[in-house]
């Protein structure tokens, strides 16, 4: 692997759309050997995976296998040790990119919502757009509406997220992310901090998203909703992609002992 | 995230060598907090060396350089003004001492509950409003002079009793008040859980919240605790010859400003320490965006 001659305009603004974009068979996310350790804890040891344009990927494996950090990698929000993340054909962890940049085309949902509690359920919403994409108040507003419309929320546009059910707040952070019109949306065991009888919801808007085309990268402990929305399931183990391959086979069929080990703990 | 012990062990954890393009990304990770270092001190460099030839270079430098930086007057004046600040700092040491009880009962005295204690909430906070408002000179000068105006016996004369009594009425209301910053920063929650396992209301005060508020409010109270030290100068307008009154002495006796300067070194050798251990501490408990990454922390870059 040879280092890849940098252009020295990347750090200050990304090209325009990378011509693979428009190679559809083309991976639009795909994760090379990637490796991950906070001190001498290697959390991410030489993982690898593709997530094609409008396919839903859904990781599963315990607690401490690297689901949320191998998203965090990918979001940008940690710097991978080694290894190379390729989003549209573009090496993302170059560091001469602007990493805000590309984290605005990555739409990221986390466990905990993390809605602004300072702002009403619209300002959050809008707040990207405005500061990010530059776009005038009234028409971010629009499309926030339009966004809440889509999660079923519209009449929560001036509440604050204290009022909201957990299951709404979550609905909330799906559609702020959706208003950055992101290529690629992660999630991140979006449903693991919910009530039984809220988490029905936020899984029938994902099951909704992925029927619209949207591209999905998912952490989750809901092995139903893995085998019922996930295209390909991956499961990490130690750091490592253990198990790959179709839902219905991973999930129904798994190869490796470990696999059948951990869907036995799971589904019980 | 649980840490899995094995993996420390791993030898391919051990024998992992970065790739080439790794190494490359590293490389130029390093130049660009090489460039950055460069460019910072550069700066630093340049902003001094304006900030000292503008006032070399300005007209009345010669003047002023004679009568605040006269090394001989410095060294002369050295013994009597470190004198004063022994006096400043053992007055900060009493008073601070002092601060932080009467400041304490002042905070839990605006939580007790219930219509009983009203009359308490209202004296607390009545304290607390007055002595938040007034100056610290006028609180100072009204008790120095006003205090012993009225002849009762058992009242201290001595300047330096008196002003440290007046350091005691105006910081125990700020200090006060975080401390009552702290103790409602305690989530109910945590009440809940301690009322839940039987504890009384005050069990669940002394041994629940308020180890976790005075660890929340120990930053901002360092804090207080270098303004008190500065403050701490003021007592010499009650004639107390402390850093401050030596070196207005010493000014005197030399005709020269230059014990001022000395008195101003001083106290910032004094406050220095304390300001760098808030730093350590705030670091400590997570500020200043140290939080580490397994906690949900912000952004690598």
């Amino acid at each position: 692997m040879s280092p890849r001659l940098p252009d020295p305009r990347l750090g200050r603004r990304l090209p325009a759309v990378p011509d693979a974009v428009r190679d559809e068979a083309a991976p639009l996310l795909s994760v090379q050997t990637v490796r991950k350790a906070f001190g001498a804890h290697v959390v991410l040891d030489d993982v690898s995976l593709d997530v094609h344009r409008h396919r839903v990927v859904a990781l599963i494996g315990a607690s401490g296998s690297g689901k949320s950090t191998l998203l965090r990698c990918v979001d940008l929000l940690e710097d991978v040790d080694d290894g190379v993340i390729e989003l549209e054909g573009q090496d993302i962890t170059d560091p001469r990119l602007d990493a805000d940049a590309v984290r605005a085309r990555i739409g990221m949902v986390f466990q905990a919502y993390n809605l602004f509690p300072h702002l009403r359920v619209l300002d959050n919403l809008t707040l990207a757009p405005r500061l990010v994409r530059r776009v005038p108040r009234a028409e971010a507003e629009e499309r926030a509406r339009a966004a809440l419309e889509r999660v079923g929320l519209a009449r929560k546009a001036a509440s604050f997220p204290d009022h909201l059910s957990g299951g709404e707040q979550q609905r909330v952070a799906i559609a702020r992310a959706l208003v950055m019109e992101p290529s690629i949306l992660l999630l991140d065991e979006v449903t693991s901090a919910l009530d039984p009888e809220l988490v029905g919801e936020v899984l029938d808007l994902l099951a909704d998203l992925k029927t619209s085309g949207m591209t999905m990268l998912l952490a989750t402990h809901e092995m139903g909703f893995a085998r019922d929305v996930a295209d390909e399931v991956c499961f990490l183990h130690a750091g490592q992609v253990h198990e790959r391959g179709p839902a219905h086979q991973v999930l129904g069929d798994p190869q490796r002992e470990r696999t059948r080990e951990f869907l036995r703990r799971v589904t019980g | 995230m649980t840490t899995d012990p094995t993996t420390a062990d791993d030898p391919a954890a051990l024998v992992w060598q970065p790739s080439a393009r790794q190494r490359e990304r590293d490389a130029y990770r390093r130049g660009r907090t090489r460039r950055s270092f460069a460019v910072a001190a550069l700066s630093t460099v340049a902003l001094t060396a304006v900030a000292v030839l503008g006032l070399v270079s300005s007209p009345g430098w010669p003047r002023v350089k004679a009568s605040f930086f006269d090394p001989e007057v410095a060294r002369a004046s050295l013994p009597a003004v470190l004198d004063g600040l022994w006096l400043n700092v053992r007055v900060m040491a009493v008073s601070a001492v002092v601060i932080l009880v009467v400041a304490l009962l002042l905070a839990l005295a605006r939580t007790l509950p219930g219509p009983v204690f009203f009359p308490v909430r209202a004296l607390a906070t009545a304290y607390v409003d007055v002595f938040r408002g007034l100056p610290l000179i006028l609180v100072l000068l009204l008790v120095g002079f006003g205090l012993p105006g009225l002849r009762l016996t058992g009242v201290p004369t001595s300047a330096v009793v008196l002003g440290g009594l007046a350091l005691v009425l105006t910081y125990s209301a700020y200090v006060a008040e975080v401390f009552r910053a702290g103790i409602e920063s305690v989530h109910p929650s945590q009440v809940a859980a301690a009322r839940a396992l039987g504890l009384s209301r005050g069990q669940s005060l002394r041994y629940v919240v308020l180890p976790q508020a005075v660890r929340r409010v120990v930053p901002p109270l360092l804090n207080d605790l270098v303004a008190l030290s500065k403050d701490s100068g003021l007592i010499s307008i009650l004639g107390a010859i402390d850093a401050v009154r030596a070196a207005q002495i010493e000014t005197a006796r030399y005709a020269n400003f230059t014990p001022y300067v000395v008195a101003g070194v001083l106290f910032v050798a004094l406050t220095i320490p304390l300001t760098r251990l808030t730093d350590a501490l705030a670091r400590r408990s997570g500020w200043l965006g140290a939080q580490s990454a397994a906690m949900g922390g912000g952004a690598a870059r």
